[in-house]
């Protein structure tokens, strides 16, 4: 294993979270205990499109335990501006007014039009049951080309259904030039299909108000504590320093958790309202239209080579489906993966264009890899397209292609510095652990042989961007925040550490990655760390947890934070031994004099010297506490290779996973069985995307899975071991030399199951299979391709 | 109705509504969180629980089924303080993330390995086919459990 530096990075310590959350310890939003607390339900439209002619409560209110329905129209003065959009990607983007429950009109499948006020949890749904609303039914627009003609509009008052049209163009003149002179083009269009995140845990919102002070909790089950925090306050009128969030043991985001949602602010609002605690628990169905959805996108993507198999240009025109409203980053999305059509290979004329296009469902949002997934998509399936066009093994296309160690740091083609890169490496030994030309041999001898279980091979080499991000750059993108990230670490008078975080960890593991960095940091045993997070009066500065950022922004603050903290240590040391202090060394948890171990004095009695005061230099502050916020220079950019072998059974079109390995580079691992969790994680997820997850609407606009039923999150049972192994190409541009590994799997997994899918059936003449590839989507492909 | 349940070893007694779920009992009734639940479609296993020893979906049996028998939640399962080897097996291999599906899961667990079901690697993906996880891919919830079953879970 790669080991950072010190003893306890680069090992796979078990995870200080788990102890609590294997013994039912752990307290998720729903499990809090709240004496007297009442229970909200929400009255969500059952259409998609549809003015509210009225609401009549009578029954609802009849309903034992039901206390109050509030309507759209009754709240309307409780919101001081209509719900947050932090992402205005151009200036004239249209952004249509979302309140938190609709007032006159509702325009996806779960839209809320009314509230419920009940005693009890079951009283509430009871009531909303009963709550009788009367709509007259608008049309729905589903398909986003259709939506793009404007037939139906969404909001009428806008009177287009197109949001924006976002264009990274830097030199169209030498993209025209390119395809001119090609000896290769290609043109494909692929469907990102919309997914549903389905985070174990359902969302939960609790607000306990006091009234007298005027200040509120709000315990959340969000990634986003903190920018919550501004966005409750701007959005109800607040003042900010009122407003205490909490977000405890959090099942689960992927995502679909970095969001400011209805119900939170109706929670917020209720709970001032009635002068006591409220709460909401989602239940799932609820939660397939009520959380926002991730994907929706049409990709039309071209690519122009030389003779060679050298490709010279990329031109991406996108389709994004924002769903009805703009929620936090939607129309940002498409953006996280702009600047990575070109992948992993040096193409040097670049040309991406994004529309944004409203329709009538559940809006749309980060789901993992946010934007990349989709990019990595496109590039790789299109490369095999190009490699099938030239007549080049797939393997053999991407080492023409591939940006060299030697060119980074990297100036692409779409305007970024890619940090640093070596990819053919886990090209070779993707290929090496699926056993590459065996699984070739055995393809030919199968094809020979005539037999109906065809098998594929599929590969796909993934860069992407994450560590979000360079405050700067999100500026030049119209991004309304910072990507900064905050850390204090403090060491106690009895010598343990505390470090205060403002990332927000929902299962991975920040707990114990940060106490390994502060424990390499001042030699001591990880357990003497205490890491605090997710509690804006704990951890009052923060931007969170998302876009594969935890770790490059977070975890490097941290590492600062502790480092600045040893500094001060070797000062008072250095005071108190009465040496020079570049004449000491700080070995094994202690300063010394070099060379001299007698004169060791350990941090632990640093701290209580700092905590004393007693002797100091002139002029120090006492106590061992420092706060560090880091910008990051630049965005890091992890990549691998994935590769796949498939059987697909031309009789009844299923498909059988037979190997996956995957090969990633996220520079220095600072715990590797954690990397390891994620990359098995964020793989199944991309997997699921490629075979097995939709979200099904109708025409009307209805939802046609919205239960577990439905919806077919992969269990154990669908799914093989994956054979991981990593290279290390650390990030200059941190001080961990760290890259992110959060959505990394996901990005990379679901190329390389559609190439090889496609690699087995190639033969039969079929060049594309979309997602997700359903027995009967590829049953119904072989039968056409025989039939041609 | 009465119901009077062995709960964690001890005796519960309660007066329930009889279309009381059991998950609702143990989380809402004896103050049990440690059972989750996922879904509302008896799909995700969040809330399993041992029903004299063998793994239910406590969202599928009413309180008053349970009356008269042993119920066994996750805060049952660690004893004087030590995780049960199955809880350690899952920390040992990092069988879980976020945590939600965890209880369940390792209940699940628990049943299989009881009932000689995790035998093999694909045994214990066929038998883990009711509990969903959205963190972990499975893969190190497998090997927990392989090891598990062998009672070889690292105490910690
Ligand atoms: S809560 Fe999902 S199966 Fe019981
Ligand atoms: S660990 Fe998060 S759902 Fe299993």
């Amino acid at each position: 294993m790669t080991a950072v530096m010190g003893t306890v990075m680069g090992t796979s310590l078990r995870r200080k979270e788990d102890p609590r959350l294997l013994t039912g310890e752990a307290r998720f939003v729903d499990d809090l205990v709240l004496p007297g607390a009442r229970w909200l339900a929400m009255v969500r439209s059952p259409e998609a499109h549809a003015r509210i002619t009225a609401i009549d409560a009578t029954a609802a209110l009849d309903t034992p335990g039901v206390e109050a329905v509030l309507t759209g129209k009754e709240l309307r003065e409780a919101w001081t501006q209509p719900m947050p959009c932090a992402w205005p990607v151009t200036d004239d983007m249209k952004n249509p007014v979302h309140f938190p429950v609709a007032v006159d009109e509702a325009c996806y499948v779960g839209d809320i039009v009314a509230v419920v006020v009940a005693s009890s949890r079951y009283a509430a749904r009871d009531g909303a049951e009963a709550v009788d609303v009367t709509y007259e039914r608008l049309p729905a627009v589903v398909d986003l080309e259709d939506a793009l003609s404007d037939r139906v509009l969404v909001h009428e008052g806008l009177g287009t259904n197109r949001s924006y049209t976002w264009t990274l163009a830097p030199d169209p003149p030498a993209v025209d030039r390119a395809f001119a002179g090609a000896a290769h083009t290609v043109r494909a269009r692929y469907v990102q299909q919309r997914l549903i995140p389905e985070a174990m845990e359902p969302r939960g919102v609790a607000v306990v108000p006091q009234p007298v002070g005027g200040e509120i909790v709000l315990y959340s089950s969000t990634q986003i504590p903190h920018i919550l925090r501004v966005m409750v306050g701007l959005t109800l009128g607040i003042p900010e320093q009122k407003v205490r969030i909490i977000a405890p043991a959090v099942g689960g985001g992927f995502g679909s958790k970095l969001n400011v949602y209805a119900e939170e602010l109706i929670a917020v609002a209720l709970a001032r309202r009635l002068g006591g605690p409220v709460r909401w628990t989602e239940e799932r169905r609820e939660n397939a239209v009520a959380t926002i959805q991730g994907r929706g996108q049409i990709q039309d993507i071209e690519l122009a080579a030389d003779a060679d198999g050298k490709v010279t240009a990329v031109r991406v025109q996108i389709l994004a489906d924002m769903g009805a409203y703009l929620q936090l980053v939607t129309p940002g999305i498409p953006l996280l993966g702009a600047f990575l059509y070109h992948g992993v290979y040096a193409i040097p004329a670049y040309s991406f264009e994004c529309t944004g296009v409203f329709t009538t469902k559940t809006p749309t949002d980060a789901y993992r890899g946010a934007g990349r997934p989709e990019a990595s998509y496109a590039i790789e399936r299109a490369m095999d397209e190009m490699a099938h066009e030239i007549g080049l093994a797939p393997d053999e296309i991407r080492r023409r292609n591939y940006i060299q160690p030697e060119q980074f740091p990297y100036a692409s083609p779409a305007g970024l510095t890619f940090d640093s890169g070596d990819y053919e490496p886990t090209l070779d030994r993707a290929l090496e652990l699926v056993g590459y030309e065996g699984i070739r041999k055995e393809q030919a001898d199968r094809r020979a042989s005539g037999s109906t279980r065809h098998l594929g091979v599929g590969m796909a080499t993934y860069v992407e961007m994450c560590g979000l991000a360079p405050s700067r750059v999100l500026a030049s993108l119209n991004y309304v925040a910072g990507g900064w990230e905050s850390a204090t670490v403090r060491l106690l008078p009895t010598g343990k550490a505390q470090v205060v975080s403002g990332t927000t960890p929902h299962g991975q593991g920040h707990e114990t990655c940060w106490s390994m960095i502060v424990a390499d940091k001042f030699g001591i045993d990880p357990d003497d760390v205490e890491v605090l997070h997710s509690d804006t009066a704990v951890s009052p500065l923060g931007l969170d947890t998302y876009g594969s950022r935890s770790l490059a922004v977070g975890g490097v603050a941290v590492e600062l934070a502790a480092q600045k903290v040893l500094d001060k240590a070797r000062l008072i040391a250095a005071h108190q031994m009465e040496a020079n202090e570049d004449d000491l060394e700080f070995v094994g948890g202690a300063f010394q004099v070099k060379g001299s171990p007698a004169s060791a004095v350990p941090i632990q009695a640093l701290a209580f010297e700092a905590f004393t005061a007693h002797n100091l230099p002139d002029g120090m502050e006492p106590n061992l506490a420092e706060q560090v916020t880091f910008d990051p220079p630049n965005f890091v950019f992890p990549f691998g290779t994935h590769a796949a072998v498939v059987e697909v059974d031309e009789e009844t079109g299923e498909i059988r996973l037979l190997d996956y390995a995957a090969v990633d580079d996220c520079g220095n691992q600072v715990n590797p069985m954690i990397v390891a969790g994620q990359l098995h994680g964020g793989i199944v997820q991309g997997i699921a995307q490629a075979l097995w997850e939709e979200a099904v609407y109708d025409e009307d606009g209805q939802l046609l899975n919205a239960t577990l039923v439905d919806y077919l999150v992969p269990t154990a049972a669908e799914l093989p071991n994956f054979k991981l192994d990593h290279t290390v190409t650390p990030s200059p541009t941190n001080s961990l030399g760290v890259k992110g590994v959060g959505e990394a799997g996901t990005i990379g997994s679901a190329p390389t199951i559609i190439n090889a899918v496609v690699d087995a059936l190639s033969h039969l003449g079929i060049r594309d299979v979309t997602m997700p590839a359903t027995p009967q989507r590829v049953w119904k492909l072989i039968e056409e391709a025989k039939a041609r | 109705m009465q119901v009077s349940i062995a709960l964690n070893g001890a005796t519960s007694e309660h007066e329930v509504e009889p279309r009381l779920l059991l998950v609702h009992y143990l989380r809402d009734v004896a103050g049990l969180t440690g059972t989750n639940v996922g879904c509302d479609t008896s799909s995700c296993g969040a809330c399993t629980v041992l029903l004299d020893g063998m793994s239910v979906k406590s969202c599928t049996v009413l309180a008053v089924q349970a009356d008269g028998r042993a119920v066994t939640t996750i805060e049952g399962l660690a004893t004087n303080g030590e995780l049960h080897p199955m809880q350690a097996a899952f920390r040992e291999h990092h069988g879980l993330q976020c945590g939600f599906c965890t209880p369940g899961m390792v209940l699940a667990a628990v049943s299989l390995a009881a009932e000689g079901g995790a035998g093999d690697e694909a045994a214990v993906r066929e038998g883990l086919e009711g509990n969903l996880c959205r963190c972990t891919g499975y893969q190190n919830i497998v090997a927990a459990v392989l090891d598990g079953a062998n009672g070889n879970g690292v105490r910690s």
